[in-house]
């Protein structure tokens, strides 16, 4: 019986979106680390993204209630250890952030190439030219540095490994 | 470290985090350019995320039901840990940046042992975390100060001027205190000798790429982890604290 709702929260975990990339679920960004059974209750353990990013707190309510209309006793936990990493986003979910003007993370995460001050290639996800350059490090989001193309002049989002 | 110690150690953690995080949103709208507003802010959310998770850590800890907003708005200056570094005002973009470059080195020394250390786990992985985000943070005032130091005349005069006010405020991050001593003690924190000289070795290099002058000075402004604060936190937690204040059960 618990199995069978675990799998049903599972499925109903991926219509759980992330609010600030609205056609990525929680799955794919690699939120949800398990849900599990816990006596009588299940529980859905959630990592966090960035400590300030203000959709966690949105994230785990939506993640609650997904949860609780399949089985009241649901509740969520937060799992800081170990820490979130851009390496958890699943293939397909880089894919659609391409298709959507969001440049995916690429290579290994902490993003070692820029901290160290090299210059790293982040294909245009419009024209997909690589002469692209970094206009700030910090983008729309707590989660995304700005870009923009040399080829196409289109500025873009890269989503930053860490 | 007994437990008492254990909670200030966290409130000193906590609270540079969230006194440097609120002073950085008074930028939010007046940054010099466009890409500056939303960096500032950015670095200014991660600051206070990072208060967050170590004031619900040290709610939990002390055991009165105190949580992290509890913390933030119902402590008064003298209750507050925090570097006076943190505290000061943003005064000109090239003081921002020279505050911000002086925190971010230390900070990265910090949690990088806080990262690895056996002592506090729930701390060991708030950091990692805050540790990722640090690094930007690093990077990006790093840059500016090279930018400015080793820009135009004036730029490089004004950043100078800013290295040189604040300088007797860094010393605080390393100074003798019997809180962080306990910490150390208990293998929480790193070493202070070591920390500083690695603080300084970064510091010093970063300012030669600069072309600017490493201050000399070796006379430091104390008093923060004693809760004895420079009168610019009081009025920043009055602004801070006037709503939940006012209406201590609002929800919304």
């Amino acid at each position: 019986m618990v199995t069978d709702k675990i799998t049903e929260i599972l499925r109903r975990l991926q219509d759980v979106m992330d609010p600030e990339i609205p056609f990525l679920n929680v799955m794919e960004m690699g939120m949800v680390r398990e849900v599990v059974q816990d006596g009588e209750a299940i529980v859905i353990r959630v990592t966090p993204t960035y400590s300030g990013c203000p959709a966690t707190d949105v994230i785990a309510a939506d993640v609650l209630e997904a949860a609780k209309n399949v089985h009241w006793n649901s509740r969520t936990e937060i799992v800081l250890t170990p820490a979130w990493t851009t390496d958890w986003i699943g293939e397909e979910a880089r894919l659609k952030m391409a298709e959507h003007g969001i440049a995916p993370p690429t290579g290994q995460s902490a993003d070692k190439a820029f901290l160290l001050g090299k210059d790293r290639i982040t294909p245009c996800p419009l024209c997909k030219s690589d002469d692209t350059h970094m206009v700030s490090a910090f983008g729309s989001t707590a989660c995304k540095a700005h870009f923009q193309c040399n080829s196409c002049l289109e500025p873009f989002d890269h989503f930053k490994c860490i | 470290m007994t437990k008492a110690q254990h909670i200030e150690w966290l409130l000193s953690l906590a609270d540079d985090a969230l006194i440097l995080g609120q002073r950085l949103s008074e930028w939010c709208g007046h940054a010099p350019a466009l890409e500056e507003d939303i960096a500032l802010s950015n670095i200014a959310l991660d600051l206070i995320g990072q208060s967050r998770v170590l004031l619900t850590h040290t709610g939990q800890l002390e055991g009165l039901g105190r949580d992290e907003d509890r913390l933030a708005f119902f402590r008064s200056d003298r209750e507050y840990r925090n570097l006076l570094l943190v505290e000061l005002p943003n005064g000109h973009f090239g003081d921002t940046i020279a505050r911000q470059f002086f925190y971010d080195q230390f900070a990265l020394i910090r949690y990088t042992h806080l990262a690895q250390q056996g002592f506090d786990p729930d701390v060991a992985a708030i950091a990692a975390k805050a540790l990722k985000e640090v690094r930007y943070h690093a990077a990006h005032s790093a840059d500016w100060v090279v930018r400015l130091g080793d820009g135009t005349e004036l730029s490089k005069a004004r950043m100078q001027e800013s290295i040189d006010r604040l300088w007797p405020y860094t010393g605080e991050c390393f100074e003798a205190h019997p809180i962080l001593d306990a910490a150390i003690a208990s293998g929480a924190m790193p070493d202070r000798k070591q920390a500083q000289d690695t603080w300084s070795e970064r510091v010093t290099s970063i300012l030669a790429q600069a072309t600017l002058t490493l201050p000399q000075g070796s006379w430091n402004q104390l008093g923060g982890r004693d809760g004895v604060h420079t009168e610019h936190l009081s009025y920043m937690l009055a602004e801070m604290q006037v709503v939940p204040r006012q209406h201590p059960d609002a929800k919304w």
